[in-house]
């Protein structure tokens, strides 16, 4: 069986982001990036995977700009065996995304496609459930225990309630979550040998998927400046507080 | 936690000082670039900081401890070694075919420095492993690779340098530790060793002790010094663990800082029975110990850069976010407070502290440079040119960063207030752990010894002639850029009063005022080495001013930093050194003829 794990480039999570004064983003430039958190975990449980004699091939796939390739020789240092850039300059939209990946899925035929249940750059966390609609298979999110048997996969997802098991039938997508494992750190003789491994470049056009229209930023604001707080004498005093700023 | 290290300025020094991406142009580094480089410096800063940081006041506050003959440790400095281990930034630098990355000793050193910066205390176990495996590869006999070289590079064993005793340590002529031969071919071992970092713990599965002994009947003092592989378990042929060695951990010493590494008084022989190898010739033990040495000197400037780094980043973080009074000219009381590096004193004290550890990390990494290229340069005068200038800029590299970075931790509490002389803030322990490093590996004082007294003088000067032409090609240089004229003008006569005050009194000692033109010889060191930081400074000056060109927004203020930062040098430090010259130019002997019944 194989495996694709999907990758993405995202500012560095130490990195405190800072927005741009005309509100069009994020301040990017000279900022630190990285392979997103999530992403990890999803990769080193695909190498898990692996290792257990349960998949043959790890292929890593991203989407974004020329120095994303960044990020696929990270996925290859930790044990990927080929990757796959999808070139794009601009932002993608998690449905763009999934159409990328469903188009590589049909091409590969992989037996579990994995990813992070979101990425910390806009948390929007929609592409893993894009992917198995577009694609037609089951998905597991947000998970934190997989364990394959045969053609099925049981599968512990965190939800609201607590811890929920389910059974997937393969090929499935699985989105990953913070308790699932904890990521390996890079060898460094594997950075040479991931120097040797392959990455094949594509375009949404060579895969013929159509960028979604869909979402466009009309402003991107920091969180307002926290105000001083209060102290009040009594309890009644606090309801009445309360009260007046309409929070009960 | 404070930050480690400010990244944008390794890439700074790494790639646009050192332009280090070009040493790609060695058929050894032939297949790295930023790409590969950059790899190895992340795992590095994630290990730094997942692993190695989060336990370094637990270190502090949990001493190691002799329990039953055995040392205990917190677990969690296993853990970080074993990751450390397993990244393989032991064998970092080594050929690919024996699990190297053959990483350059320049990156390689930007990677270590991460863990002295993170933890100091865990990082000496592995920085003195390393150091033993280099020598051993440089001295020891095949055999003895095999046996004792290998494991330390697979991580299974630790090593140590076991040079002083109770009675002698800068005095290594002194040494009493006795070898006596076999004639089974090793020797047997009697002595004391004090002050042994690492000497006993239990996370390797081996110690190999490098111990410098007297082979009785040999020549007196350093030219009968020999050096001893003594391992704590005896290695079979087949490398199995043999039998328990006859040494045994007699004490702890308790110190100041540095508290996660053991420090241990050492007893050799006491039944008899102390088994060691001898490395290389009889009686040349000291030269092989010095081939440690010089890298462990490199090192140590290094620790103490990073240690002033940490309390810099703190210091930083917390004058940008701690309130505290108003400017001198707001009269109104009910005006906010404004963080505390809106004052001017405040300001001076973090430019100074930049000052000092981005001067100081310029110069580790540019020796650092030096010996790649000492090593891999095809051109034999090249190779001469980087040897030279190593031996030149050693003792600098020891001893200016282990006195100014210290000076950076002190201030670095100055701007924590109160806060920062409480265990609650992390500055006090950089403080506390650097202290050290003016110490060991050959105290500040042994180091202006060796400037002034050795590398000096040796070859007829032709080290100083060498610095010389490297320092007036950067003068020249920034002698053409308008706004550092005025810094390569300092620079060119500071150098012309390092040159003039060698020359007067290389005349006297030549003429036999030995102990008279040495006597002054830690001031020697301190106007060296603040022209010596003076010329990185410049050189950083040039760099950050043409990147100035083309950079962004971000850029901008890091280049205008570093701007700042060099005037700051040549403005307020550079001037403070310069009537030492008059003084070692008169063979001043006010602290020479001092009695001691005067005091």
């Amino acid at each position: 069986m194989k495996l694709m794990v999907s990758v993405k480039r995202v500012v560095d999570y130490n990195v405190r982001i800072q927005v741009k004064p005309d509100g069009s983003g994020v301040v990017t430039d000279g900022v630190k990036m990285s392979m997103n958190p999530f992403d990890e975990i999803a990769m080193e449980e695909a190498l898990r995977i692996k290792e257990a004699g349960n998949a043959e091939e790890i292929i890593a796939v991203t989407i974004g700009e020329q120095k994303a390739q960044e990020q696929l020789r990270t996925a290859l240092a930790m044990g990927a065996d080929r990757a796959i850039h999808v070139e794009v300059d601009e932002d993608i939209q998690p449905l763009t995304a999934a159409r990328v990946l469903k188009a590589l899925a049909d091409k590969e035929q992989p037996g579990m496609v994995l990813l992070g249940k979101q990425a910390i750059d806009d948390d929007q966390g929609q592409t893993g459930q894009m992917l198995a609609a577009l694609w037609d298979r089951p998905q597991a999110t947000f998970a934190s225990k997989v364990d394959l048997d045969g053609q099925k996969a049981k599968v512990t997802r965190e939800v609201d309630a607590g811890l929920e098991t389910i059974e997937v039938d393969l090929p499935a997508v699985v989105t990953t979550d913070l308790r699932l494992n904890e990521p390996r750190y890079v060898k460094l003789p594997d950075i040479m040998k991931a120097k040797k491994k392959p990455i094949d470049t594509t375009s949404l056009a060579d895969l013929g998927v159509e960028a979604a229209p869909g979402l466009k930023v009309t402003n991107t604001a920091p969180p307002p400046e926290r105000q001083g707080g209060k102290k009040v004498e009594s309890v009644d005093e606090l309801v009445s507080e309360l009260k007046n700023r309409g929070l009960i | 936690m404070n930050e480690i290290i400010d990244r944008r300025n390794v890439e700074f020094t790494l790639y646009e000082l050192l332009e280090a991406e070009g040493l790609n142009r060695y058929q050894r580094y032939a297949e790295h670039g930023r790409e590969t480089f950059d790899a190895a410096i992340e795992t590095a800063h994630a290990i730094a900081r997942d692993k190695f940081q989060p336990h370094n006041r637990k270190n502090d506050l949990n001493e190691p401890e002799l329990v039953d003959g055995k040392v205990q440790l917190i677990p969690e400095v296993k853990d970080a070694l074993d990751a450390f281990i397993e990244a393989g930034f032991l064998a970092a630098t080594r050929d690919y075919d024996d699990g190297g990355m053959q990483l350059p000793a320049v990156v390689a050193q930007v990677c270590n420095s991460m863990f002295q910066g993170a933890n100091i205390g865990t990082s000496a176990y592995t920085f003195l492993a390393a150091g033993v495996a280099h020598m051993l590869e440089a001295h020891a006999s095949e055999e003895q690779q095999r046996k004792y070289m290998d494991p330390i590079y697979e991580g299974r064993f630790f090593g140590t340098m076991a040079l002083s005793e109770p009675h002698a340590g800068s005095s290594l002529a002194d040494i009493k530790t006795r070898a006596e031969p076999t004639d089974e071919g090793h020797y047997l071992l009697s002595g004391a060793k004090m002050w042994i970092s690492g000497g006993d713990q239990e996370i390797s599965e081996n110690i190999i002790h490098m111990v410098l002994a007297k082979i009785p009947g040999g020549p007196p003092g350093v030219k009968g010094i020999s050096m001893f592989i003594v391992p704590k378990y005896l290695v079979n042929d087949d490398g199995s663990l043999g039998e328990r060695n006859d040494w045994v951990c007699a004490g702890l010493n308790h110190k100041m800082g540095y508290r996660g590494t053991t420090n241990t008084f050492l007893k050799f022989g006491e039944k008899g029975q102390c088994v060691g190898y001898l490395v290389g010739e009889e009686h040349k033990g000291l030269s092989y110990m010095f081939h440690m040495m010089n890298g462990a000197r490199i090192g140590v400037g290094m620790g103490a850069v990073m240690l002033g780094y940490g309390g810099y980043m703190a210091s930083l973080d917390y004058a940008r976010e701690r309130p505290q009074g108003r400017h001198p000219d707001q009269k109104d009381p009910a005006s906010k407070p404004v963080p505390i590096i809106e004052h001017a004193d405040v300001r001076r004290m973090l430019l100074a502290q930049k000052a000092y550890v981005e001067g100081g990390y310029a110069l580790g990494l540019y020796c650092s440079q030096l010996t790649d290229i000492q090593h891999q340069d095809p051109d034999p005068a090249e190779r001469e040119r980087a040897h030279l200038l190593l031996e030149m800029l050693t003792p600098v590299m020891k001893a200016w960063p282990s006195d100014y970075c210290l000076k950076a931790n002190d201030m670095a509490i100055q701007v924590h207030g109160g806060y920062g002389y409480t265990r609650e803030y992390p500055v006090e322990q950089f403080y506390r752990d650097n202290r050290l490093n003016p110490i060991h590996e050959g105290t500040n004082g042994i180091q202006g010894l060796d400037l002034l007294g050795r590398k000096m003088m040796m070859k007829g000067g032709e080290g100083l002639k060498l610095l010389g032409r490297e320092m007036q090609a950067t003068i020249g240089e920034a002698a053409e850029v308008a706004e550092l004229k005025e810094y390569a003008e300092a620079l060119g006569q500071s150098l012309h009063r390092i040159g003039k005050t060698v020359e007067v009194m290389g005349a006297r000692m030549a003429g036999g005022d030995i102990r008279l033109g040495l006597a002054n010889a830690t001031l020697f060191l301190e106007l060296t080495g603040h022209t010596i930081i003076a010329w990185i400074w410049l050189k950083q000056a040039l760099t950050a001013h043409r990147g100035l060109a083309r950079a962004g927004e971000a850029d901008q203020a890091f280049y205008q930093g570093k701007l700042q930062a060099c005037r700051y040098f040549f403005r307020y430090e550079l001037p403070l050194v310069q009537p030492h010259a008059e003084l070692l130019q008169a063979m001043d002997d006010t602290t020479l003829a001092m009695q001691d019944k005067w005091f």
